[in-house]
């Protein structure tokens, strides 16, 4: 442990704040849900939607780095660890969100409402 | 004991060598194994969830509208705060496990206890939150009707969703009552029945000309659910044969029924993770109290358990974002 006795407090407490402002933001947008960011599309989705996936990776970073002590490991070791996740994490999702889009273009017409 | 202690002089990988990988212990790589593994199994079913809210992305239900309340606020509508809440709870339980880990690199026996203690607490409040919400969603709060085609009718006055005892006011007609073992056959059994006949709904409705209704179908142009006329929801309610109370793997009164299966099996899932957290916790806390790390020389048990800690929250970020956020 390269670590061993050295203390990362400050830096858990800013990470803690930071994770703090952002669930806050997007607990307030989720409630205002304004309608520029909401009723309009970008790229398949609100452009809300892609604030709160992007914060959502933030978030995920900071747990990760800081609290998960990534940034202390080695870096084949997170490479290992990130890259084989962020990869097959990203093949799955295209692949069933294609598929749900092509059921949903299949299905819908079928459907009286 | 004599397994926690490197052997310097055998520098092999394999066959017992002291070699670490990437500088990692063998726990510490078994429990990134893990994590891998489980982050995976989670994205599986949030890509499920994807995929079939896709499918259904005309109708699916909207979060707001679905988990609404606070505990002490009766009647209140709010969206999201609970979840919030526990969103930073989790957070916070999270802080207090790396402090943990913090105090143990500095063998600060003390410290790590009662750092461990906070974070079972935290974790005791989030599983117990969560039950609460389940309670919430399975009793529900407004009810509805399903017609013979299964979609959910809802009902609104003035904009705003009402409950069923709101407008629903004359006594039942069909002398209905719930079948028991102690008025019945013994042998037979009857799940939970309406407060409310079909019937009585209908003369209801017909009856109070402000009352509308909700269909699941989301106009695109508003993102909100479609209020029919009186007289579409009159032929809507009309094909009517079944009142919703609540959610359950069967019926919805929110809308869809695999929202509901969705929720469950999800949250339900990362709730279970909670709990065999907890129950890690406890065991590393009373190792802690102990003294076995204190004689052992480190603390990197602790270290390990707070991985898995730490992964938990990870995955309630992500649930919390695609189950209640987009």
């Amino acid at each position: 442990m390269a670590h061993a006795h050295e203390s990362n407090k400050k830096r858990i407490w800013i990470v803690l704040i930071m994770l703090t402002i952002i669930t806050t933001v997007e607990v307030a947008l989720g409630i205002v849900k304004p309608s520029s960011l909401h009723l309009t599309s970008y790229l398949g989705t609100s452009p809300l939607n892609w604030i709160f996936i992007i914060l959502t990776l933030v978030k995920a970073y900071y747990i990760t780095w800081a609290f998960m002590h990534m940034e202390g490991e080695t870096k084949w070791l997170r490479r290992s660890v990130v890259w084989t996740a962020i990869f097959l994490v990203c093949c799955l999702l295209t692949l069933l969100l294609i598929e749900g889009e092509y059921l949903h273009s299949t299905l819908a017409p079928l459907v009286k409402w | 004991m004599e397994l926690n202690i490197d052997i310097a002089e055998n520098k092999k990988t394999w066959n017992g060598g002291g070699a670490k990988p990437f500088g990692a212990s063998y726990g510490k790589m078994m429990m990134w194994f893990f994590i891998v593994s489980d982050a995976l199994t989670f994205s599986g079913f949030l890509a499920a969830y994807g995929l079939t809210r896709f499918k259904f992305i005309d109708s699916w239900p909207i979060a707001d509208e679905v988990f609404t309340h606070f505990p002490g606020l009766h009647g209140v509508h709010a969206p999201m705060y609970y979840v919030a809440l526990m969103t930073f709870i989790l957070i916070v339980s999270s802080v207090t496990m790396v402090l943990a880990v913090d105090a143990g690199h500095q063998m600060k026996q003390k410290s790590v206890a009662w750092y461990m203690f906070a974070t079972i607490i935290f974790g005791i409040i989030f599983v117990g939150s969560q039950a609460w919400e389940w309670k919430n969603f399975i009793t529900g709060s407004y009810g509805a009707v399903k017609t013979t085609d299964g979609k959910i009718l809802q009902f609104v006055k003035e904009g705003h969703q009402i409950a069923l005892s709101d407008f629903v006011l004359t006594e039942r007609t069909d002398h209905r009552v719930q079948h028991s073992k102690y008025n019945g056959l013994w042998f037979e059994t009857e799940g939970t029945i309406p407060n409310y006949s079909v019937a009585q709904i209908k003369e209801a409705y017909q009856s109070n000309s402000d009352i509308q209704i909700r269909s699941e179908l989301i106009d695109p142009a508003t993102k909100q659910k479609i209020i029919l006329s009186r007289e579409e929801g009159l032929v809507q309610l009309s094909k009517t044969k079944l009142v919703v109370e609540g959610a359950n793997l069967k019926v919805n009164e929110y809308g869809n029924t695999i929202f509901a299966d969705f929720f469950f099996f999800i949250t339900g899932f990362h709730g279970f993770h909670v709990f065999s957290g907890i129950i890690l916790n406890i065991i590393i806390f009373f190792n802690v109290i102990v003294g076995t790390y204190e004689r052992r020389g480190h603390y990197e048990m602790v270290e390990k358990v707070g991985l898995y800690w730490h992964f938990v929250d990870l995955v309630w970020v992500f649930v919390f974002t695609f189950f209640y956020l987009v």
